[in-house]
């Protein structure tokens, strides 16, 4: 499987945290800020997001891990590893 | 329309789901109305087939008023309980009789393809009269947002589209949580207790859970409070059911409110059926559901108005405790502050430990502090074992 691009891998992203987040607001989102500090995210809100992470790119976050998926360009930056890691392997 | 809460007085009809001559099973969800809680899916009581819809689309329907009807059983639809009906309890004819009619209010939706949208952006465009249909997608998955609206609001303020302004009503969800809460301060002889659990033993358990399971089985240490409540409430039953009527009615069935925050503001306790009943990772999926459907603003009506208690739990990085206050026609709420770790006697010695108030507010028309007291004692013995819940 071929991994995507990071402009592919942040829409994917986008569309995952608002199907667990629906109430945010993606036009104000800050790609550097920390869900917790922007949309008061919680610990529910990370495990829901990690678990869309996992439906729509098939990466299993280990719960040590969550702190990295906390801001937009982290999770790209995450994810993106983690594909290469898997399409190496 | 039936009631979904003590403080519910009527709801917007935005879709319909049947048509007549549909034939329905109990349970389908036939309609969606919108009240401050969201939009909430009407699910049907008993199998039959739609004959007519009485309400339109954007009628403003009380509780109690004619929704539709239909035959099978020569009922309309509408009164359903309050509670979660225990199968046969229900009470169709309850909301049968006579009512006002239904005041109309201006449409909200025209029965065209839906467009998507956040519930906040759907509630500011209502707010200020924009048509989302008008703003087109502004989002790459396509549903508007509330900055689609907040940009259209503003071009069209330019431009001197006139805005119909704020409205209060049935969707006004700061004064229904007002209105619910003073009823509950004014009639309900709340008695407080609090004691302080020890976490070390639930805390680990999860985290060793976590280790070994995929994100998608994965649980939070609220749902280990959660099922400890259910568990405790099989012993202590006079915390569980309804206050109406000027009796107490036990519930069979614990169902447990989840008390949710809303990113726009306000808060719902959307309904763990049989939580008492249901394994831990089994709980946490609904558990997971549930809140992001309160979110979305989408409920079950089961969901909102079936809880025989609530629990509040402040999850990660609150205060130590909260003080909270029954939600009527409920006779308990227990709250739980942040886990926190603080010094703690294990043997006779001082050892950091992970630790977590529960407060528990009850009706004292119903229990008294002893039966309280064991209540909160049992919540902490089972949570001693959280292999076992």
């Amino acid at each position: 499987m071929s991994v995507p691009t990071d402009d592919e891998l942040r829409a994917t992203i986008l569309d995952s945290l608002l199907s667990v987040a629906p109430d945010v607001d993606a036009a104000t989102l800050d790609a550097r800020r920390e869900f917790r500090d922007q949309f008061d995210f919680d610990s529910m809100d990370y495990l829901s997001f990690a678990t869309a992470l996992h439906a729509r790119l098939g990466v299993d976050v280990p719960e040590v891990d969550y702190p990295r998926l906390g801001t937009l360009e982290g999770c790209v930056r995450y994810v993106a590893a983690a594909l290469r890691r898997g399409a190496a392997s | 329309m039936p009631s979904l809460g003590a403080d519910m007085e009527s709801a917007v009809v935005t879709e319909w789901m049947v048509k007549p001559g549909d034939k329905v099973k109990r349970g389908d969800v036939v309609a969606a109305v919108e009240t401050a809680k969201g939009i909430i899916d009407i699910e049907i009581f008993e199998d039959g087939v739609i004959e007519t819809l009485i309400a339109r689309v954007g009628d403003c329907v009380p509780v109690g008023g004619l929704l539709a009807s239909y035959s099978g059983s020569g009922k309309a639809v509408a009164g359903a309980p309050q509670a979660m009906p225990p199968a046969r309890s229900s009470r169709p004819e309850a909301g049968a009789r006579p009512t006002a009619p239904p005041a109309t209010a201006r449409p909200v939706d025209t029965g065209a393809p839906r467009q998507l949208a956040s519930p906040a952006a759907r509630k500011r465009a209502a707010e200020l009269g924009i048509d989302l249909a008008t703003l087109g997608p502004g989002h790459p998955s396509g549903a508007i947002t509330l900055g689609d609206v907040e940009r259209a609001a503003a071009r069209g303020a330019a431009a001197g589209v006139p805005s119909t302004g704020p409205s209060a009503g049935p969707t006004d969800m700061r004064a229904i949580i007002a209105q619910a809460m003073s009823r509950a301060k004014r009639e309900i002889p709340h008695y407080y207790l609090g004691t302080t659990i020890d976490m070390t033993r639930a805390v680990r358990f999860v985290a060793e859970w976590n280790a070994a399971h995929s994100v998608t089985e994965r649980l939070l240490p609220g749902v280990l409070l959660i099922k400890a409540v259910a568990l405790a409430l099989e012993k202590v039953p006079e915390l569980n059911g309804f206050w109406r009527d000027g009796r107490f009615e036990p519930s069979e069935a614990i169902n447990v409110g989840a008390a949710t925050r809303l990113r726009r503001g306000g808060l719902v306790a959307p309904a763990l059926e049989a939580a008492n009943g249901q394994p831990l990772p089994t709980l946490m999926r609904q558990l997971q559901a549930a809140v992001e459907r309160a979110r979305a603003g989408r409920l079950r009506q089961t969901e909102l108005a079936g809880a025989t208690i609530t629990v509040s739990s402040l999850g990660e990085g609150g205060v130590e405790t909260l003080y909270p206050i029954i939600h009527p026609p409920q006779v308990a709420i227990v709250g739980f502050g942040s886990v926190v770790v603080r010094p703690w006697c294990v043997g006779g010695a001082v050892a950091p430990a992970s630790v977590v108030t529960a407060t528990l507010a009850a009706d004292h028309r119903v229990s008294d502090g002893h039966r309280g007291s064991q209540f909160l004692v049992e919540v902490d013995r089972l949570l001693q074992e959280p292999e076992k819940l």
